[in-house]
């Protein structure tokens, strides 16, 4: 079988910083990581391939600095690693990446085998829309599983596919046919670390470069920028709220130490409990 | 399983191994490196100073692109007491010239430039790979070696162990002995982030111009130690570092020597309204050539601080670390161009050419040489009793009141070494004077 794993390189959020004055994300000198949902996505494919064999292409759009990246699902133990670069891409809200990535899905089909599966993490931790998995999906046509938190079973001959989807009310078991997308819940699977030989060969595996119209665009004015509709209007630090966390001490009766403390920073709600008390 | 095997396996990914596994790359050997990090320089945290000559023998263009952070234009010594520092500048016009000889560089960002130099010229470089054991045939020759990754051994004609201060292979497989408390130092340094223009207003320089300041005097508390200023693009390094036998003796606490430096009149201003960025810790080997151990056996070579080579000055490491990749990798080389086996006695090569380069080295012991390479025998010992001079001279009634500077007067006894200014260094400089 042969999956394709949708990976994006993000900058690390737990050493990001805001722009003091202008509010902006400082990405400067913030080092890079695989947004690491995307590696839950990636461990399920290569999970899947013990099993039953085949290949793994991954792909991700982005500058050619992206290629650390690929390398890196590359050392995870990937085959074949899809860079989707040009300045055209630049500025892509949710909507144009759907666009470049379906497209370059098509033509990793045509290159090396029409895909069976399509994976991605649920969401991205610099984005965090979750829109781009639905959105290759619907493009390509294809059947979407979302928020996946278990693959139970494969079945190539009748090409189908039973997933357990984690959902508000419970877990959803979900069959479905192939080809379809699937987007990986986190905290299902750890990513793997690679064999030598995987490490091996992800250093010496030239990264494949495409740009949009190596890729198959044919409508440029659907990509980055001039293909995005969304705006941004204004980005903001929330300012960090005023209360604060209050220590009570109290040697005897806990509880009704705790009420006072409570109605006296709370006036309102002592009346309003009071009320509701008296109409009951 | 893995069928393949290598010309050279380089462990590690600092200067001395970038330098080996580019020089041999280049070579066209067949080279793989290993890095524990997970990228070269990521677990660096030393601002160092780069001497141009060396670079350019491996890499002639570097200047077009490495991370340089600012040219060296002066070196400044300070002999510091808790009031006072004396200081004495060294400027040096050859670093004003088109291709000037000395820059600061922040490892984490240089190695990971240089790293990619050894890639392109065809090395096989694996990061986040830690090698776990040397393998040996059953008649103690290196093999290749074992390592946190599935496959078992990787095999290779010589295995270059570049591993740094620690050495933890080479003294696993006994090749080398663990330093002693001695033998090594600790310093702890911290990146104090500044807009540009500041530190260049704070430090007197034009732009892209560099100064470093290396310090001694009280602020060791009687310890062999130094401390030091490097002033970068965009931040001020600022760190101390101790022998670890002064320190397990004394008590003391890396972290309270660098809290009080800081906090010296003389270097206050400098660093005031910074915004600090970082806080590390590195073990600076302090042995020197003359103690350096074995450096070559079956099948393997020792480079860079591994094999505890380097100067006596904490920042000459990066340098000779470069030459001793450099040269391994050379001898090499030359090893098996001729058909020779990776044997021990075909590898004392590569000691018998270290030697002809430090003697080359030796011709150029100057003033400045001097300067350059062994500011703590020039600081620690002679200045001391320059610096107790001048504080006496400069002081109304000569002497400091009674028990303020007790327990310094008594530390400047500690390191004061009679047999220092009249052997190694002091001889040298009324030499280079003449």
């Amino acid at each position: 079988m042969h999956n394709v794993v949708c990976i994006k390189q993000v900058p690390d959020s737990a050493q990001i910083r805001v722009h003091p004055v202008t509010n902006t994300i400082m990405r400067q000198g913030v080092p890079t990581i695989i947004n690491p949902y995307d590696l839950f996505a990636l461990e399920a494919a290569l999970e899947l391939r013990d099993k039953f064999g085949g290949e793994i292409t991954v792909l991700t759009m982005g500058p050619s600095s992206a290629e650390d990246s690929l390398r890196k699902a590359l050392t995870f133990g990937a085959d074949r690693a899809v860079l989707l670069t040009d300045r055209c891409f630049a500025g892509a809200d949710t909507l144009a990446t759907t666009y470049a990535l379906a497209t370059a899905i098509r033509k990793i089909g045509k290159e090396y085998g029409p895909p069976d599966l399509i994976f991605t993490g649920k969401q991205t931790i610099d984005g965090d829309t979750a829109q781009v998995g639905p959105g290759v999906a619907k493009r390509l046509g294809v059947l979407q599983l979302t928020y996946v938190a278990k693959i139970r079973a494969l079945d190539l001959t009748a090409r189908t596919i039973e997933t357990e989807r984690r959902s508000e009310g419970g877990v959803q078991v979900l069959r479905t046919s192939l080809p379809c997308l699937i987007t990986m819940l986190e905290a299902t699977n750890q990513i793997r670390r690679g064999a030598m030989a995987d490490a091996l060969r992800a250093a010496r595996t030239p990264i494949v470069k495409w740009s949009a119209q190596e890729a198959g665009v044919e409508d440029i004015s659907k990509c980055g920028l001039k293909g995005s509709p969304t705006i941004v209007k204004r980005v903001f630090a929330p300012s960090a709220r005023a209360e604060k966390a209050v220590l009570v001490e109290a040697a005897e009766q806990p509880a009704q130490a705790l009420i006072d403390a409570i109605f006296k920073h709370q006036p309102k709600l002592e009346t309003d409990l009071a009320a509701l008390a008296r109409d009951a | 399983m893995i069928e393949q095997s290598f010309d050279a396996i380089v462990v590690g990914a600092g200067m001395a191994g970038n330098a080996a596994a580019l020089t041999m790359a280049k070579r066209g050997m067949k080279v793989l490196q290993l890095e524990r990090g997970e990228y070269s320089g990521s677990k660096n945290v030393q601002t160092a100073i780069l001497d141009a000559d060396i670079v350019e023998q491996l890499t002639p263009d570097f200047r077009e692109d490495a991370p340089l952070e600012r040219r060296l234009v002066e070196q400044r010594f300070w002999l510091m007491d808790r009031r006072s520092h004396i200081g004495l500048r060294y400027r040096f016009n050859d670093c004003n010239d088109e291709r000037p000889n000395r820059y600061i560089v922040i490892r984490a960002l240089f190695d990971k430039w240089f790293s990619r130099k050894v890639r392109e010229a065809g090395a096989t470089v694996l990061y986040q790979t830690t090698v776990t054991e040397l393998a040996q045939n059953r008649r103690g020759r290196v093999i290749g070696v074992r390592t946190d990754r599935q496959d078992g051994i990787i095999h290779a004609d010589v295995v270059v162990l570049a591993e740094g201060v620690n050495g933890l292979l080479g003294t696993c497989a006994g090749l080398r002995e663990r330093p002693t408390p001695d033998q090594v130092a600790l310093q702890v340094k911290e990146m104090h982030l500044l807009p540009r223009e500041t530190i260049e207003a704070r430090f007197n320089l034009k732009r892209d111009e560099g100064v470093v300041i290396e310090a001694a005097g009280t602020i060791s508390r009687g310890m062999t130690g130094m401390g030091f200023i490097y002033a970068n693009r965009e931040c001020i390094s600022l760190g101390i570092g101790c022998l670890v036998s002064d320190l397990q003796r004394t008590g003391e606490t890396p972290y309270g020597l660098l809290n009080r430096f800081k906090r010296y009149p003389s270097v206050v201003p400098l660093i005031n309204g910074s915004e600090l960025k970082e806080y590390s810790a590195h073990l600076i080997a302090k042995r020197g050539y003359n103690t350096i151990p074995q450096l070559y056996g079956k099948g393997w070579v020792v480079v860079g601080d591994a094999a505890e080579l380097n100067n006596t000055s904490h920042r000459g490491h990066l340098n000779v670390a470069m030459i001793s990749g450099r040269i391994a990798a050379e001898a090499i080389f030359r090893v098996k161009s001729r058909g020779g086996r990776s044997t021990s006695n075909s590898f004392s090569l590569y000691k018998k050419m270290l030697n002809e380069s430090y003697e080359d080295l030796k011709k150029y012991k100057d003033m400045p040489a001097l300067m350059h390479t062994e500011p703590d025998n020039f600081l620690l010992t002679h200045p001391q009793l320059v610096s107790k001079a001048i504080l006496n001279f400069a002081r109304i009634g000569g002497r400091p009141k009674a028990g303020e500077e007790k327990s310094d007067s008594k530390s400047f006894g500690d390191v004061w070494s009679w047999t220092g200014l009249f052997g190694n260094g002091g001889f040298r400089l009324p030499r280079a004077w003449r």
